[in-house]
């Protein structure tokens, strides 16, 4: 069982009087030193556990992690929250500002609020759930990441993505998949207008059965139906040079 | 880069900790830009009175002095204040024209920065925390105000060049961004006699608005069509006498994000700007829409 199935519609961390954790205080401590703890966690840790109190909306939390522990922002976060991480599981109780998991890896970045834009660009792996509305360009150039957004997403959004797959429960702004490469979209909102080379596509039963295992993973397997929703992809029109096009450029 | 903020108080209360308040929002931007910064702020109106906001061209100029003279020239009793490298000078509204042209005539090192019933503008060179402090401007009180970092790419770093920019009686402008038709917008606007006195793309976006303005439009109407009439990526933020609005272009490359609760309306570049607003875990924050004027006004 990968990573992110054994994860299936809990919440992140561990709650109540078990708990037991670390708490960072970023009114406190600087932010290069919570980076730089975090950082050093060895993939054996048993210090999984950690809460970091004040974000206040400071640039460039908890990235570059490695290590599989559970990392709890207690606000709203500034840009790139989680950048670059492999196999933590982060959760911002709040909104992210600009680039939230930015090339990401592996692991689970959980937005409870609304995430900026550039949520999940070039990520490569891992799960992205935004519980709001994701802004402009979510998931450009992205490269084998998940992301799960059950709000809306602004426009432009996976511009030149390449491969992973984007699910969205609301609408999708303006562009949606513009210059699209392998990577799928299941939108069950409008689409204001899709992008260039960006085509609806069939939904057929494997894509359904990949569009559910998502929606399990968000947590809402019974909630949403997959039958609502419509799959976009790559018309491939784009990939290879057209002598008719020469005049375009 | 740039950092932009704005700040729309609903609740009086309030009215006392304006500047403060912007004074702190900018604080968190001085990163954005450091070269300057600028503080617009609507202060308490007087029925009548107009305010003229000077500085001068020559270090230490000396406005007690100016304010004498001028006040015995257009014969009304004197009201000036000083902040800093500024003054505000109040005079009667039928007395306004007098004014200028005394100055224009009079005193050719001053430069008005702005003009209105409420709006009183000061900016500088400098490092935006050192300027809010030069400045005092969080002792000012007022209904509402914008202000900007700047990290300059179209013109020199002056305090001309530093915004907010008014080309228009009680209208301001803060831009993040940059135009790349302001040169031939420029050349129109002055033609169609808007007083434009940098080589400051900024500054066009402000007098682009204060033209249509004149022709009638409403604040909505110049935002929307500055959407096809300006080239370039911006966010703005402008006050008038009653409020202020936001504009980000279609692309929307540069941040914004409001957070409004019963007390205020706050705007800024970025979030962490925000924190220091009373209340801000309740606020509802939402980021502005792509190529969508919002605004806020006070009624009455």
């Amino acid at each position: 069982m990968s990573e992110n199935n054994s994860w299936v519609g809990r919440a992140v961390g561990v709650g109540g009087a078990q708990r037991s954790g670390t708490d960072i205080d970023l009114d406190e401590v600087s932010v290069r030193e919570l980076n730089a703890t975090l950082q050093a966690l060895q993939p054996e840790t048993n210090r999984s556990i950690w809460r970091v109190l004040n974000p206040a909306g400071r640039h460039a939390l908890a990235v570059g992690m490695g290590a599989p522990a559970n990392v709890e922002l207690e606000g709203n976060v500034g840009y790139f929250c989680g950048g670059m991480n492999k196999q933590a599981r982060i959760s911002i109780e709040g909104n992210a500002g600009q680039g939230v998991g930015e090339n990401m890896m592996s692991g689970l970045i959980h937005v409870r609020g609304d995430a900026s834009q550039c949520a999940g660009a070039t990520g490569r792996g891992g799960l992205l759930l935004i519980e709001g509305n994701a802004g402009a360009r979510c998931g450009i150039s992205m490269k084998g990441i998940d992301i799960v957004v059950k709000g809306e997403i602004g426009h432009l959004s996976a511009f030149m993505a390449q491969t992973g797959r984007l699910v969205v429960f609301g609408d999708a702004g303006d562009a949606l998949g513009d210059s699209l490469y392998e990577a799928r979209l299941y939108v069950r909102g409008k689409v204001e207008s899709l992008g260039a080379d960006c085509v609806e596509k069939e939904m057929r039963d494997e894509h359904r059965a990949e569009l559910f295992t998502l929606i399990e993973k968000a947590g809402e397997a019974h909630a949403v139906d997959v039958s609502e929703f419509r799959r976009y992809g790559s018309a491939r029109s784009l990939y290879n040079f057209h002598i008719d096009n020469a005049g375009a450029y | 880069m740039c950092g932009i903020v704005g700040l729309f108080i609903k609740s009086a209360h309030l009215r006392p900790e304006l500047g403060g308040m912007l004074a702190a929002m900018t604080s968190t931007l001085c990163s954005r830009g450091p070269d300057s910064a600028g503080f617009a702020v609507y202060t308490a109106e007087i029925p009548g009175l107009v305010k003229l906001t000077l500085t001068s061209d020559v270090a230490g100029f000396d406005a007690g002095t100016l304010g004498d003279a001028l006040s015995r020239a257009i014969g009304v009793t004197r009201s000036v204040v000083s902040r800093h490298t500024h003054a505000v000078v109040t005079v009667p509204a039928d007395r306004l024209t007098h004014a200028r042209k005394w100055l224009a005539d009079h005193a050719a090192h001053i430069r008005v920065v702005s003009e209105g019933v409420g709006l009183e503008i000061y900016k500088d060179v400098g490092y935006p925390d050192d300027v809010a402090r030069a400045f005092e401007i969080g002792d000012i009180e007022g209904t509402h105000g914008i202000a900007h970092t700047r990290m300059a790419t179209e013109s020199a770093v002056t305090t001309n060049g530093a915004h907010p920019f008014s080309t228009g009686r009680d209208q301001c402008l803060v831009h993040n961004g940059s135009l790349s038709n302001h040169a031939s917008l420029r050349r129109e606007l002055v033609r169609d006699g808007v007083a434009i006195e940098t080589q400051n793309d900024s500054e066009v976006a402000a007098g682009y608005l204060t033209r249509e303005l004149r022709r009638g439009r409403t604040l909505g109407q110049s935002l929307e069509s500055s959407l096809s009439d300006l080239d370039g990526f911006f966010t703005f933020v402008v006050g008038t006498r009653t409020g202020f609005g936001v504009l980000r272009d279609p692309i929307a490359c540069k941040p914004a994000v409001i957070a409004e609760t019963i007390d205020y309306v706050g705007f800024a570049s970025e979030y962490r700007s925000l924190t220091c607003l009373p209340g801000i875990a309740r606020a509802r924050v939402f980021e502005p829409k792509p190529a969508t004027p919002y605004f806020w006004e006070h009624q009455g």
